[in-house]
């Protein structure tokens, strides 16, 4: 994974409460066989007015006006500001794929679903938690004719309002933050055990050599 | 150190190191791979530009999508047909072995792992997929994960996991005859519930269980997952070693002998210490069907469908009125009413040499009922396939008005052209009754080979030893 950098990202606002998996990235869609190329579907009951199937080109799918991913404002956005319990419903790791693969890197909410959000780490989102006043007061400034553009830095754990250079602090676990910063994921720590594993297999080897043998 | 069980002898071996959060990175030593859970897994170690760690603990098989007919054809649904075709690119790209589409020993993955022998004993295996339980038949740690997982265990050989709680299952005496691995299950489930199992690993252990043969251990554990188990375990024993003798991914010669010294001591010490323990009655379990849209919805033959306004706890009873109503039942109605216009004889659940004969035996000198408009076998591999016309079975089942044919998992989830239709109601020996799963609209009775072999012949359930 990319090393998680400071950034000034543009803000969309999806005010929506409970938004599930399913919303973010339909069934139909796990058919794939790729964890990359969920973008152009992202949200897509919400964002078109057809019914998205995979493999659909959708530069010329009618666009619902009334999506705020559709308004000309939000456009090219890379954090998301959403309301309480985002990512219910399953498990499928779809859904933080389709929302990194539009180019989202940070998401903004009262509350997050529990699988969904460790799901996030694992694919190099960052999910935060504010307060629902900050939220409230975010939505309130997102609509507002400029754009809301926000400057993110993970290691001071520091929002900033660009307008206006007012800062919110937020928390986020260690070991979250150590992996986003590090590039890590959870196989590369677990690569980083590298010596502790050959030692194991050396060790095994003697004991049950019929393991680490392929078919006669 | 005292007394360890099963689930803690297979644990400490795999423990390569504990972090300060109590998080256990697991060692494992095989991995079974499928069409449709690993793309995004492949796809992910290739974006990484990682290979994968050991290319010899991992066996691939398509399964889910593949044809059971007309395979000369190839698949005709292209999503099928990438996922399989993904699956070839993969495997070679990476070195992994796979057994493709027309491969001889081709067939479910839970049946092939135990067939070739690369599910040993003391071993901890995995497969993104739910039932790979199935393959604690032989006291190995065996359990489903996710495709971030299936990524995790390709490039580091490891998961990370914590030790879960333990459940000892006693089925003790002798069952009657004619009762099969498939109704203990089933009456299991039906006593301790489908979240009975939950944050566990089972061991089954007793009389009865020691009595099955690794093809009705396999059953056993192939559903501990239905019962909301991690996992299911069964200690070694002598069947456990004959059965493993000579089979291609296994040890051979002075080093199987070895082995099998080893393997001798994966049993749960006398006096170990289980988290819960139930014992259930051998002689008590009838011949079962499901009535309902979970596995636990079961009843004995000779029962009658039960009506919800008995049940106490209303939110079963709203549970059970939701099933009837999916499932177009009556409460009080004879399970032996009812009529399936479907047969299904397959599955990880049930499609090995010993179900194909148990169904076969009850089949011989019969017809197919006029009622029953498909009845369909599915052996669970190609070499089971193989075995099954070389003793004649398949000659049986296409006399009696069956179809045979070719290996995968079929109808157990639809996800080929095999599939009930809705409103259609099948007798399965498959491990899920849910809504839907059998075809959009489908209904679905859990029944053993030998049961479905017996409503086929007559049209209707019935207890199959009044045959
Ligand atoms: S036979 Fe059914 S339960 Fe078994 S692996 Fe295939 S789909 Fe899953």
């Amino acid at each position: 994974m990319e090393p998680f950098k400071n950034f000034t990202g543009l803000l969309a606002p999806l005010d929506r409460a409970n938004v599930d998996t399913d919303a973010i990235i339909p069934k139909q869609f796990l058919k794939s066989i790729a964890r990359t190329g969920f973008g152009p579907y992202l949200f897509d009951e919400l964002r078109y007015l057809d019914h998205g199937e995979p493999g659909m080109d959708c530069s010329h799918r009618p666009l619902n006006p009334e999506f705020v991913l559709n308004d000309p404002r939000y456009q090219n956005a890379d954090i998301l500001l959403a309301r309480e319990n985002f990512g219910c419903g399953s498990s499928r790791e779809h859904a933080p794929w389709a929302l990194a693969d539009y180019g989202f890197r940070v998401i903004l909410a009262p509350s997050f679903a529990d699988i969904f959000f460790n799901n996030c780490f694992k694919n190099g989102l960052l999910p935060i938690v504010l307060a629902a006043d900050v939220i409230d007061d975010l939505f309130g400034q997102a609509y507002g004719p400029e754009a809301l553009r926000l400057r993110v830095d993970l290691p001071a754990q520091q929002l900033t309002l660009v307008s206006r250079g007012e800062r919110i602090a937020f928390e986020v676990d260690p070991g979250h933050k150590d992996r986003l910063l590090k590039g890590l994921d959870d196989i590369g720590v677990t690569l980083s055990r590298a010596d502790a594993i050959r030692a194991y297999e050396a060790r095994r080897g003697v004991e049950a050599p019929w393991l680490f043998f392929s078919a006669s | 150190m005292g007394a360890k069980t099963l689930y803690d002898k297979l644990w400490d071996a795999h423990v390569v190191e504990t972090d300060e959060n109590g998080a256990a990175l697991l060692y494992i030593d095989r991995q079974l791979v499928h069409e449709v859970t690993s793309p995004q897994a492949f796809e992910g170690l290739r974006l990484a530009g990682r290979r994968p760690w050991r290319t010899d603990s991992h066996l691939a098989v398509p399964d889910h999508n593949v044809p059971t007919r007309d395979l000369h054809e190839g698949i005709t649904d292209p999503v099928s047909r990438i996922q399989v075709e993904t699956l070839d690119q993969h495997c070679s790209d990476f070195g992994i072995t796979l057994f493709r589409m027309a491969d001889p020993r081709q067939g479910i993955v839970h049946v092939i792992g135990a067939e070739q022998g690369f599910t040993l004993p003391g071993a901890t295996l995995v497969c993104g997929d739910s039932h790979t339980s199935t393959h604690g038949a032989f006291g190995a740690l065996a359990f489903g994960i996710g495709t971030s997982e299936v990524e995790h265990v390709l490039a580091t050989q490891t998961l990370i996991q914590r030790k879960s709680k333990t459940l000892l299952i006693s089925v003790d005496g002798e069952v009657g005859p004619g009762i099969t691995a498939k109704d203990i299950v089933l009456a299991i489930i039906g006593e301790i519930g489908t979240a009975g199992g939950t944050g566990s690993v089972i061991e089954f252990a007793g009389e009865a269980i020691r009595a099955l043969s690794m093809e009705g251990r396999m059953t056993v554990c192939n559903m501990a997952i239905e019962a909301g188990a991690r996992a299911g375990l069964i200690g070694v024993d002598e069947k456990t070693i004959a059965y493993l003798r000579g089979r291609p991914y296994a040890p051979s010669g002075e080093l199987f002998e070895r082995a099998a010294d080893q393997w001798r001591t994966l049993v749960s010490d006398p006096g170990a210490h289980f988290d819960r323990v139930v014992r259930i009655d051998a002689a008590c379990i009838l011949p079962q069907v499901t009535w309902g849209t979970s596995p636990e919805m079961v009843a004995p033959v000779g029962a009658r469908v039960p009506n919800p306004a008995d049940q106490s706890d209303p939110v079963k009873a709203e549970g059970m009125r939701r099933a009837l109503e999916y499932m177009g039942l009556e409460p009080g109605t004879a399970i032996t009413e009812i009529r399936p216009d479907k047969i299904f004889i397959g599955s990880c659940t049930n499609s090995r040499i010993e179900d194909l004969r148990a169904a076969a035996a009850v089949v011989k000198g019969r017809k197919v009922a006029a009622g029953i408009q498909l009845a369909l076998v599915v052996p669970g591999s190609g070499l089971v396939k193989a075995q099954a016309e070389a003793e004649g079975l398949d000659r049986i089942f296409v006399e009696a008005g069956f179809e045979w044919r070719e290996p995968g998992c079929s109808m157990c989830l639809a996800m080929n052209a095999d599939r009930l239709e809705p409103g259609e109601r099948c007798a399965s020996t498959s491990n899920r009754n849910f809504e839907g799963r059998q075809g959009q609209g489908g209904r679905t009775h859990l029944v053993s080979p030998a049961m479905a072999a017996a409503a086929a012949v007559t049209g209707h359930f019935i207890d199959v030893r009044q045959l």
